[in-house]
């Protein structure tokens, strides 16, 4: 099997309040490379707080989250900024966009905290479009481009930098059935290119295209399955 | 394999904020633009106006003293004793001394028509031929008077009395009422901007205001020129010298002094408009902490998906903290140009020559970019603290 690209061990993330909030409560699991991982479950059962710490955008109350094989709640602000930059990538269900910048220059920003220089980010972020299959779309201010060709401009950022895993949080719930289909099509694509990705959702028609669905419920993962290949 | 934003991508990233709200970010630097503007424009003003102050300072001479009797009534010239002048020219460090006197009840008119009343202030003085060099004076028409002149009915006329009579030179020769008598203009004096009292006078001869107007031989007003290096200890020496018995009755001014007060009213008017400068300055920075707040809150989002992408929170004080510095630097050039071209426009109006300290520009534009970085300081913390997930949370 590949080496793993993440993975929690024991992890809970606790939020203080009266009464305090668990909404993950001991959670571990392991992502290997070139896997696609669709993690499912309802509202409020934790998906998003999972996200945002494999993500390493916070920090775990107890468990260990490690990227890369490192854990990241040891991590000094700019150690954990370096590996969301190089071995990280996120799409967000919103696309997070800058809509004054064109789609190019979208996926470029991709690059930017990785220290690449402006010309060598718009040559690999044009490649990247043309990956997602916005070859003709790169000069278009991102107001300017459907939704669909908004997430694709997304996943084109998320995938630039050629990460170790990309993580998208509900990719296709803000789209119609039809361009959740194709977007769906792409990510299977891109995995079978070699993309490890983790995919969360809680559209179970989404979940069936991945290989392994794991199921999370209040917090806690319930269901770890694989399709056999 | 850390985070890094390279120098170059600064400017294009901490741009964006302000290339996307150009409305606001004119209107952001509008108080730091008044604020340089009118320091620029206030120490340009000050040393535009003093440089041509010292330049008439410096051509008029420092070294004029005026001896007059302090005891008399405000505008009434008092007599001296008879000898002073002599007393005068013989003091050390003295380089010449001319009395002159005030003849009293005398005036000028144009003609014997004219009625007594209207001489429109102009005075008679009788003067000795040194005067003229004494002052350091010029004749715009004529010659002034001499030896011989001195004892004939002969005028020389101020600039201002020259002008009130409608006298524009000797040629004729134009003759003038003194009330009693007529006499001849035999010379037009140009402006004598350090003896006003002369612009407006009509000079006569000594032994003439003798033997015309019974003019006793003590001087009123009495013009030294001294050595200039000299010139404060001998204004402490002519009292004694003008009037050896009651010295305390003699007044010894400097005409200068007047310019002198005039440069230093110009420094102090100059500390309270720079003041007011501060205070627009400031006023501009809490402007700009003001937009920059908003900006964070606005850009929450951003600030999320730069963490997300890799960004640190160095990256992200920075990229806020240089937007905020960018702010103060445009408003502090600007500021530059509009007090600058403030400074020119009035100084070609003046007639003065426009000049702008280096140190003026220099430290505006330095208290701009200070401003901007100490309104931009507060947000860019703020910014680089707020938790990535708190700040996707608003996508």
């Amino acid at each position: 099997m590949n080496p793993p690209v993440l993975e929690l061990r024991g992890v809970r993330k606790v939020y203080p309040g009266t009464p305090p909030v668990e909404p993950v409560a001991g959670i571990s699991l392991t992502v290997h490379s070139g896997e696609l991982v669709a993690v499912l479950g309802p509202s409020g059962s934790g998906k998003t707080t999972l996200l945002n710490l494999a993500a390493g955008l916070d920090r775990p109350t107890s468990g260990s989250v490690l990227i890369a094989g490192r854990p990241i709640e040891r991590l000094s602000d700019r150690a954990l900024s370096g590996l969301r930059a190089h071995r990280l990538g996120v799409v967000f269900q919103q696309f997070v966009l800058l809509d004054h910048l064109s789609a190019v220059e979208n996926v470029a920003t991709g690059l930017l905290y990785r220290g690449v220089p402006a010309h060598a980010r718009l040559v690999k972020a044009s490649a990247a479009l043309d990956r997602v299959g916005l070859g003709g779309r790169t000069k278009h201010l991102a107001s300017k481009l459907s939704g669909g060709e908004r997430q694709r401009v997304a996943i084109a950022r998320a995938l630039v930098g050629a990460p170790d895993v990309v993580l998208a949080d509900e990719p296709t719930g803000n789209l119609d059935t039809a361009t959740g289909a194709a977007l769906l099509a792409l990510l299977q694509d891109l995995n079978r290119d070699g993309t490890t990705i983790v995919v969360i959702t809680h559209d179970r028609t989404v979940a069936a295209a991945a290989p392994r669905r794991i199921e999370l419920r209040d917090g806690r993962l319930v269901h770890d399955h694989r399709s056999p290949l | 394999m850390n985070s890094r934003l390279r120098a170059a991508d600064v400017i294009p990233v901490a741009t964006i904020g302000l290339r996307t709200r150009r409305g606001r970010a004119a209107l952001s630097i509008l108080g730091v633009t008044i604020g340089v503007a009118a320091l620029v424009s206030v120490l340009g003003l000050t040393r535009s106006s003093q440089a041509e102050l010292l330049a008439r300072i410096d051509a008029l001479g420092t070294n004029l003293l005026i001896v007059a009797n302090g005891v008399g009534a405000s505008g009434v010239e008092s007599p001296l004793p008879a000898t002073s002048a002599v007393t005068i020219a013989r003091t050390d460090g003295v380089l010449a001394a001319s009395a002159t006197a005030a003849l009293p009840g005398l005036h000028v008119y144009r003609n014997d028509r004219v009625g007594a009343g209207r001489h429109g202030g102009l005075a008679v003085r009788a003067a000795d031929p040194a005067l003229l060099s004494t002052l350091d004076g010029e004749l715009a028409a004529g010659v002034f008077l001499s030896g011989p002149a001195s004892l004939y009915p002969a005028a020389v006329l101020g600039y201002d009395a020259a002008q009130h009579l409608g006298i524009a030179g000797v040629a004729g020769p134009p003759l003038v009422w003194l009330g009693e008598r007529w006499y001849t203009v035999i010379g037009v004096l140009r402006p004598l901007e350090l003896a006003p009292e002369i612009d407006n006078s009509a000079l006569i001869g000594q032994p003439a205001a003798a033997k015309d107007f019974g003019y006793d031989g003590h001087p009123t007003r009495i013009y030294v020129r001294t050595e200039t290096e000299r010139t404060f200890d001998v204004r402490h020496l002519l009292p004694r010298a003008t009037d050896p018995q009651n010295p305390v009755a003699v007044a010894v001014s400097r005409p200068t002094d007047a310019l002198d007060a005039r440069l230093a009213a110009a420094d102090a008017t100059t500390g309270l408009f720079l003041g007011l400068s501060a205070i627009a300055l400031l006023v501009g920075g809490i402007g700009i902490a003001n937009v920059m707040v908003i900006a964070v809150l606005e850009r929450r989002t951003e600030i999320g998906l730069r963490r997300a992408l890799g960004a640190t929170r160095g990256h992200v004080a920075t990229q806020f903290l240089v937007e905020s510095v960018i702010l103060g630097a445009a408003g502090g050039t600007l500021g530059i140009l509009l007090g600058g071209g403030v400074v020119y426009a009035l100084a070609y109006q003046q007639n003065w020559q426009p000049l702008i300290p280096p140190a003026a520009a220099v430290g505006g534009l330095a208290a701009a970019i200070a401003v901007g970085a100490l309104g931009g300081l507060y947000p860019a913390l703020r910014a680089a603290y707020l938790p990535p997930t708190e700040a996707l949370r608003s996508a």
